[in-house]
């Protein structure tokens, strides 16, 4: 679940795992009614942004704990708790870290605690809040990359909130995009990407610059200049989301031309950023640009549009 | 390496204040040094000399005798009573007005304070009107022959009214700032309610407890004002250390005033320096430290 | 639907409120109840009347005294110590604080006791003293000891924290923009602690009117002379003569609500201004 902060993302999830009441609406569990039942019997995997593990336990203790407050009919044995215990912890990599204390351990580290403690109830659902917001890139980074190996492997049904699209795309099968309140579209990362279905969606997903643009049947006006283009849509006022990857350098002929002023030219990475001013009052756009082609701030240019993203506004 | 060295070795005088900072240190710690020294120290230490003069088996002479034992056990149990009555009430205080919103709030919280504020004979005296035989609760007990006023019993009411704020005050804080969502974890790992207070919530709290009832039991030791009127002060039946310290001093018996008073501190200091000792420990455990 | 594995069942609620309250009402409202009734027992006039005593009249004149004198001189150790403890750097510096901190876990008997043994007719320094033809000991200025001694650390304990959560930057700034020391300290520091220091004056002063244990022990209790207001409220109480004894305690009383009600205007209004531990 992806979205700006302050979109509900938290929200869905804590009334998914019964954290909170929904006011109207149903949440079901595979096919069954869960919007009644309360927390403690949803067998839910919850696995908080700040880890919230117990620091008076130890870290076996932790992941102990749901089993431990079972009622004394379900409740494994002693033995087998342990045993249990000892194979989490081998999941998770912190075979040997059992008896340390959550406090003598790194954020990543007790993070991995939080998820062994969340799947020692055998969850039927994995719920994520932004589990890595609290800890630095690189370990972020690693922790995706073993998280989503983890989930291959236990096949966990998993809930992963978060506000960082890198996170998102990279690791979820499906996204949801929220907005407000709303899911905004359900796919895989190549819809979302590729086929947003709204607005918002196409100007949060990638680094999209939204311009007001006008349309005329075939044709679109952008800031003064004009474009032949069948778009399919009522005329009138529209947006036209574009990405760097959108548009092109090219030769001044054709179809599909706008002409551009070249405001900065900066490095980013292996390529080079150029930021484009296409009218006065409109956003710069940005394009990319390979290291062997020269262009001079100030410098007028031409762009083709190679994927239109409009959207009636 | 030689800064290392520095830095661990004890210099006098202390006055090394960072060059460029601010100015006014040296008056001030002078100033704070002298007048703590004149008020505080030096007449205490001439407590600790007068104790001395008499010799361990002095002061163990003096605080065997039958009735100074029997102020002391009078003293340190209904004050331990006392103290362990608080930690109960004031734990549901504390949770009643941390985690409840209900009208009038705010002024009982504030009210919660008043054995601060309240000068200890005003308190005294109110207690044992309330509590005498005759007064509003005391002839409620009255009829089954309970006497509350004049024994042991209102010592322990009057002990526990001066350690009311302290458990309070001290798991208060501590509640408001627990997160929340160690117990959300807990609740989605299957604990019921109960389980989630008494294996996660309480043992959070439990530093600031002990702190509490550290706090509430060493002032109940010391507590004479309030207790004088209430406790009938009968040897061997309701008289408390204090009372005894006075009595010698009326007696200008000055030696047996100050063995008992050395012998109170000595063992409050004890209580004081076992409890911050099992603190630190847990909040080692914690990793607070 | 409310859950109960998140929050108490409304039973279970109302239980537990209904406890504090309980408790806090037989604790708390009614002692403060039994000492206006008890003073208005006999009517307004009979309560009047008590004030009319020249005994009483002088025990509340010595409290004002005492307070007076305790208050201003604790207010500027205070302020001493929480300059020298918060903007400085020193070996010994926590073992300094928990001295401060000291007289609140001495029994007020055993502060008055410090005092006999080393003024009283045979303690350390008595026989000088005689020599002298100078009382500290029973007379006021064992009195004021004392109260000085039960009320030393309130100020300097709401000034130190909070002083070293400011920090020395905004001095540091003011000195470098040509401000004196006594004149940064003035215009920074002061301004910055002033519901800190108001704080710790409003307790120091309510203990300093209420104290007993200890002015007790070095008072000798001689009528008119070493009575304060409290021991004025024993006496009383001691001949029966309840109504006086409560009126003068209702005075007391009244001042320990007007303290309530001020420090938590300050804890609520003037938070901000408060070290973190007294915020609301």
């Amino acid at each position: 679940m992806l979205g700006p902060s302050g979109s509900g993302k938290t929200t869905l999830l804590r009334l998914v795992a019964g954290l909170e009441t929904p006011t109207s609406g149903r949440i079901l569990f595979g096919g069954e009614d869960a919007t009644h039942r309360p927390v403690r019997e949803r067998r839910v995997g919850f696995v908080f942004q700040h880890y919230a593990l117990f620091k008076h336990l130890s870290v076996a203790e932790n992941i102990a704990y749901g089993l431990r407050v079972r009622p004394r009919a379900t409740r494994p044995p002693d033995k087998e708790i342990r045993r249990r215990v000892a194979k989490l912890l081998e999941l998770v990599q912190l075979s040997g870290l059992g008896r340390r204390a959550p406090a003598q351990l790194s954020g990543g580290q007790r993070q991995r605690v939080a998820l062994a403690r969340a799947l020692a109830v055998e969850p039927r659902v994995l719920l994520l809040d932004e589990p890595f917001g609290a800890l630095d890139a690189q370990v972020r980074r690693d922790l995706r990359r073993w998280l989503r190996e983890l989930h291959d492997r236990t096949g966990h049904t998993t809930l992963f909130v978060t506000h960082d699209q890198e996170e998102a795309l990279e690791l979820a099968d499906r996204v949801a995009i929220l907005n407000k309140g709303r899911i905004e579209q359900i796919g895989t990362p190549d819809d979302v990407l590729d086929r947003p279905a709204t607005a918002f969606v196409a100007g949060f997903v990638g680094e999209a610059v939204r311009l007001p643009v006008e349309l005329a049947p075939h044709a679109l006006r952008i800031g003064g200049q004009a474009i032949a283009l069948d778009h399919g849509l009522p005329s009138g006022a529209a947006a036209l989301f574009v990405r760097p990857t959108d548009l092109t350098l090219a030769e001044p002929f054709g179809d599909n031309r706008l002409t551009a002023t070249v405001v900065s030219v900066r490095r980013r990475g292996p390529a080079r950023r150029i930021e484009l001013a296409i009218a006065d009052r409109l956003p710069t756009v940005e394009i990319e640009l390979a290291i062997g082609r020269t262009v001079h701030q100030g410098q007028a240019v031409h762009l083709r549009l190679l994927t239109p993203r409009l959207f009636a506004s | 390496m030689s800064v290392a060295v520095q830095s661990w070795s004890p210099s006098w005088p202390p006055a090394i204040p960072k060059p460029g900072a601010l100015p006014g240190f040296g008056i001030t710690f002078g100033f704070t040094l002298t007048y703590l020294s004149l008020i505080v120290l030096i007449p205490l230490a001439v407590l600790v000399w007068r104790a001395s003069g008499l010799g361990l088996d002095g002061i163990w002479r003096v605080a065997t005798t039958p009735r100074v034992l029997a102020a002391l056990e009078t003293s340190f149990v209904i004050s331990a009573a006392a103290a362990l009555v608080n930690a109960l009430f004031g734990m549901i205080v504390a949770w009643v007005l941390t985690r409840y919103s209900f009208p009038g709030r705010q002024p009982i919280d504030a009210a919660v304070d008043l054995p601060f504020a309240l000068p200890t004979a005003v308190a005294g005296i109110a207690l044992a009107a309330l509590y005498a035989p005759n007064g509003w609760i005391g002839a409620l007990f009255e009829p089954w022959g309970i006497k509350i006023a004049f024994t042991p019993l209102g010592i322990f009411i009057a002990l526990v009214f001066i350690g009311l704020p302290f458990v309070v005050r001290t798991v208060q804080p501590v509640l408001q700032d627990l997160d929340r969502e160690i117990e959300e974890a807990s609740a989605t790992l299957g604990a019921t309610r109960r389980q989630t207070f008494f294996r996660v919530v309480l043992p959070a709290l439990l530093p600031a407890l002990l702190t509490g009832i550290a706090l509430a039991f060493a002032r109940a030791v010391g507590e004479y004002g309030s207790v004088i009127f209430i406790a009938g002060n009968m040897p061997f039946k309701s008289e408390i250390a204090p009372l005894l310290i006075v009595a010698r001093l009326e007696e200008y018996d000055y030696a047996g005033a100050s063995a008992i008073a050395t012998v109170m501190l000595v063992i409050s200091f004890a209580a004081l320096l076992a409890i911050n000792l099992l603190q630190a420990v847990s909040r080692r455990r914690m990793g607070d430290a | 639907m409310r859950d109960t594995a998140l929050a108490e069942s409304a039973v279970t609620c109302w239980v537990l409120t209904g406890i504090a309250i309980g408790f806090l009402g037989l604790f708390l409202a009614l002692p403060l109840l039994a000492v206006f009734s008890e003073a208005l027992r006999r009517g307004v006039d009979a309560y009047l009347a008590a004030f009319d005593d020249p005994d009483t009249q002088s025990a509340i004149g010595l409290t004002l005294l005492i307070a007076a004198i305790a208050v201003p001189l604790n207010l500027v150790f205070g302020v001493c110590a929480a300059w020298s403890i918060a903007k400085f750097w020193f070996p010994g510096k926590s073992l300094l604080v928990s001295l401060i901190d000291l007289p609140f876990s001495v029994s007020p008997v055993v502060s008055g006791l410090v005092y006999v043994l080393l003024f009283g007719a045979k303690g350390l320094l008595g026989p000088t003293l005689s020599d002298w033809d100078f009382k500290i000991i029973f007379a006021v200025p064992g009195i004021v000891l004392a109260t000085i001694f039960v009320t030393f650390p309130f100020i300097a304990r709401e000034l130190i924290p909070l002083m070293q959560e400011q920090g020395t930057a905004e001095e540091e700034a003011a000195m470098t923009l040509g401000a004196s020391g006594w004149r940064t300290f003035l215009t920074v520091t002061l301004p910055n602690v002033r519901w800190a220091l108001l704080y710790g004056v409003l307790l120091c002063n309510a203990r300093a009117m209420g104290e007993f244990g200890a002015v007790s022990v070095v008072s000798g209790h001689i009528r008119g002379l070493t009575n304060t207001m409290p021991l004025q409220v024993e006496i009383l109480y001691n001949e029966y003569n309840f109504v006086a004894a409560f009126a003068v305690a209702s005075l007391l009383a009244g001042l320990a609500l007007v303290t309530l009600v001020g420090k938590s205007i300050l804890e609520w209004r003037y938070g901000h201004g408060l070290s973190a531990v007294r915020r609301r």
